[in-house]
């Protein structure tokens, strides 16, 4: 067992461990774990009978293994699936209940949870290893009718909503990881944007991943009725350990007609050591479902974290005139690999998606974009745009690019294009010349590559992003 | 102010410049002309710092011995090229280019960072000193600007940014009659006694406009003649073939 922290830690700078005592299942991966899991979460038993028939489903499932990035074999046995801080084992009602260590820990990571010194206009639940420990701003939105809370509380307080949707776009046995994640899921936000609201505040969620040998297993659930309109946010980071550790989410997002949902990540979960060794498994299934007319998912991520990044937002447009959208920077370096992309299914008529992704690969890092646009024969006049840029950083790193492009409407075009490049040496001389070092330069050139992108984030977390596209690149050109 | 003996250079090699020697003292202005291929961009590039060269032989600025600064270092320190091609960087603004660059060399001289309204005023001067349209600098740096806007952005950023020594490479040509008055003018009102010049062109309708204190041919990596002003003309009547 190595659980020490790693002391080199100038570049990664959230790696340090909160030391709380913890809560946990006992090791393994069996009914057991299943029920004391949705025991000590207080589940109504239709839960719990979810879950189990996930389990259920998942002996008959295999990991996938098309992905490019290939790891050791996980030894789903020797893993903890449940780790709460002893503290909160009643969720805290207030500040004060909080364990001081969680606080100073959000507050180390830039999100005070403290009512003086909140984050203005932007309400933050912070789940912490299995639980959800705060959520700032509920009496605000609970105005507005707009719930914003802990999947674990919805599941108790709105058991109807979350009947109706967990699930409905993730199905149960979709795929191993996402059956997963169905059986064990542990903690993650639930929002509900009632008809005709715009969400006055930016809505977030922190996932920290504290524990050592534990999974983490994210469930989110975000329903946006019609006419409604929600920007949320993600963020994540986890101490630096020599084991890899396994984040395997759900994401789910429901607009009904005319509603919109925006939905941002910046992920930096630990990457790993110089030498690969370490980091997180960022495994995650992410999909929205434009399920009303006129309405509109969009993706953005800024992806710098994990050893191994494998996700695929999605967007399935069932509405017509519905709008799937998806922006990526994914950057890799050292030894970290990511196979990300995303799948726009055009159902509905008038059907329209956009694919912006910058990749960036540095180091011995290999990077790759795969994606599938697919127009189905009932999606007349639907129309994607994709492209696909790819910034190299030295000799040693690797770019891909794979599209799959299924039209099967003669109404609708799909267009592609990708580009190759390396960084430039004659722009970075410019930069040097004009009194840049080589670390601004190379920030300020690779932050132009990632503008597309980067202009889609709100305004609060752009130049936060902008940083740690500079800093996951510190040291990678000469 | 600056001093540069023997300097020999290759590149793959081959040899580029071959004994070279120059001096330049505060308030002079100094002009090289010489034939296509002769080295001239090859010495801006060697001063201002660029990889890929082998040199022998000394340059001195300041006193200083060049070879154990690097690039940003001597820009730092009021070394300033203007491009013969000024790249492109997409997705960057021009703006925010400028200001990052003056902050870098305010930085390293132990100034702090210019804030936000001084550097509009500043840019908002400087920019229409030289007739350039504030739009152009919220647009990406360089991207689709035409051959002239480049070059007019050059001498922008030499006016912000306030060098020692100004090497212009070529920035006359591609210019518009209007254009290239309105840099020589640029030139002409930085010009002061504690600063120096050294423009590298192909023609005399430059330096008509900025009067040169030397003219140098450069040939075959080696400065064949000095002259003050009158070699101009006479260049311009006779080509090189009588130097070279
Ligand atoms: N990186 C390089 N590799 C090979 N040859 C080079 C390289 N850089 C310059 N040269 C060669 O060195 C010689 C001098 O080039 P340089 O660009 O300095 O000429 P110049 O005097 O500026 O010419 P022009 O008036 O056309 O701008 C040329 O023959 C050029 O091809
Ligand atoms: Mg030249």
């Amino acid at each position: 067992m190595k659980t020490e922290d790693l002391k080199n830690s100038q570049e990664y700078k959230y790696g340090f461990t909160t030391d709380v005592e913890n809560i946990r299942a006992p090791k393994g991966l069996n009914e057991d774990t299943i029920k004391f899991i949705s025991n000590i979460k207080k589940e109504p038993n239709w839960m719990l009978e979810w879950r189990l028939k996930a389990f259920n489903r998942l002996k008959a499932l295999k990991e996938p293994n098309w992905q490019k990035p290939k790891y050791p074999k996980i030894n789903y046995q020797d893993l903890y699936y449940y780790s709460a801080p002893k503290s909160s084992s009643e969720k805290p009602t207030s500040l004060d209940e909080i364990d001081p260590k969680i606080l100073e820990t959000y507050k180390k990571l830039g999100i005070p949870l403290d009512e003086q010194k909140r984050l203005n206009g932007i309400a933050v639940d912070a789940v912490f290893d299995s639980v959800s420990v705060a959520t700032t701003f509920k009496d605000e939105l609970t105005k507005k009718g707009i719930i914003f809370c802990s999947i674990s509380e919805a599941i108790q307080k709105h058991p109807d909503l979350v009947k109706k949707y967990l699930g409905s776009v993730i199905p149960l046995s979709d795929h191993y990881f996402a059956t997963l994640n169905s059986a064990v899921f542990t903690d993650g936000s639930f929002v509900y944007i009632p008809p005709n609201t715009r969400c006055p505040m930016e809505l977030s969620t922190y996932f920290r991943i504290n524990a050592s040998e534990t999974g983490q297993f994210e469930r989110t659930l975000i329903i946006a009725d019609k006419g409604s309109y929600v920007s949320y946010l993600e963020g994540c980071t986890a101490p630096m350990r020599d084991e890899n550790q396994l984040h395997a989410a759900n994401v789910e997002l429901v607009a009904l007609d005319d509603a919109e949902i925006k939905y941002s990540t910046v992920q930096n979960w630990y990457p790993g050591d110089e030498n690969g060794v370490g980091g997180i498994y960022n495994f995650v299934t992410k999909r929205g479902a434009c399920r009303g007319k006129n309405s509109k998912i969009s993706w953005t991520q800024v992806e710098t974290g994990s050893a191994i990044t494998w996700k695929y937002p999605s967007c399935i447009l069932q509405g017509d005139n519905s709008v799937g959208e998806f922006y990526s920077i994914a950057i890799t370096n050292n030894h970290q690999k990511a196979d990300t992309g995303t799948k726009m299914i055009h159902l509905g008529k008038n059907t329209k998606s956009k694919i912006i992704s910058k990749g960036i690969s540095a180091g011995k890092a290999d990077n790759m974009y795969r994606g599938l646009v697919e127009v189905k024969n009932k999606a007349s006049n639907s129309r994607n745009y994709t492209q696909c840029d790819s910034l190299l950083m030295g000799n040693k790193c690797g770019a891909h690019t794979i599209p799959y492009i299924k039209n099967n409407n003669s109404t609708s075009t799909i267009e592609h294009e990708a580009t190759t490049t390396k960084i430039n040496e004659e722009q970075l001389y410019y930069c040097n010349q004009r009194g840049l070092d080589q670390e601004e330069a190379v920030s300020l050139i690779v932050n132009g590559f990632c503008k597309e992108v980067l202009q889609q984030l709100p305004m609060e977390f752009a130049v936060e992003a902008q940083k740690l596209v500079a800093i996951s690149l510190e040291g990678s050109v000469g | 102010m600056l001093n540069i003996k023997n300097l020999e250079a290759k590149v793959d090699n081959k040899h580029i410049l071959n004994g070279l020697n120059l001096d330049i003292k505060p308030g002079e202005v100094h002009a090289i002309m010489g034939p296509n291929g002769s080295g001239k961009s090859t010495l801006a590039n060697i001063l201002s710092g660029k990889n890929g060269y082998k040199t022998k032989g000394e340059i001195k600025f300041d006193g200083q011995n060049l070879s154990e600064l690097s690039t940003e270092e001597r820009a730092q320190k009021g070394i300033f090229l203007a491009f013969q091609y000024p790249l492109e960087i997409p997705g960057v603004n021009t703006n925010v280019f400028l200001r990052t660059s003056l902050n870098s060399i305010r930085k390293a001289r132990g100034e702090k960072e210019i804030d936000t309204l001084s550097f509009l005023k500043l840019v908002k001067e400087k920019s229409s000193e030289l007739g350039i349209d504030e739009k152009f600098l919220s647009r990406q740096l360089n991207v689709g600007f035409s051959g002239g806007e480049k070059k007019k952005n050059e001498i922008l950023q030499m006016k912000i940014l306030q060098p020692k020594l100004a090497i212009l490479d070529e920035t006359d040509s591609g210019l518009d009659i209007d254009a290239l008055r309105i840099v020589a003018d640029g030139v002409n009102s930085y010009k002061n006694k504690d600063n120096a010049f050294l423009i590298i062109t192909h023609y005399q309708r430059l330096l008509d406009y900025i009067k040169p204190d030397f003219i140098h041919v450069l040939s075959k990596g080696k400065i064949v003649k000095t002259g003050n002003a009158e070699l101009g003309i006479e260049l311009e009547k006779t080509g090189y073939t009588n130097f070279i």
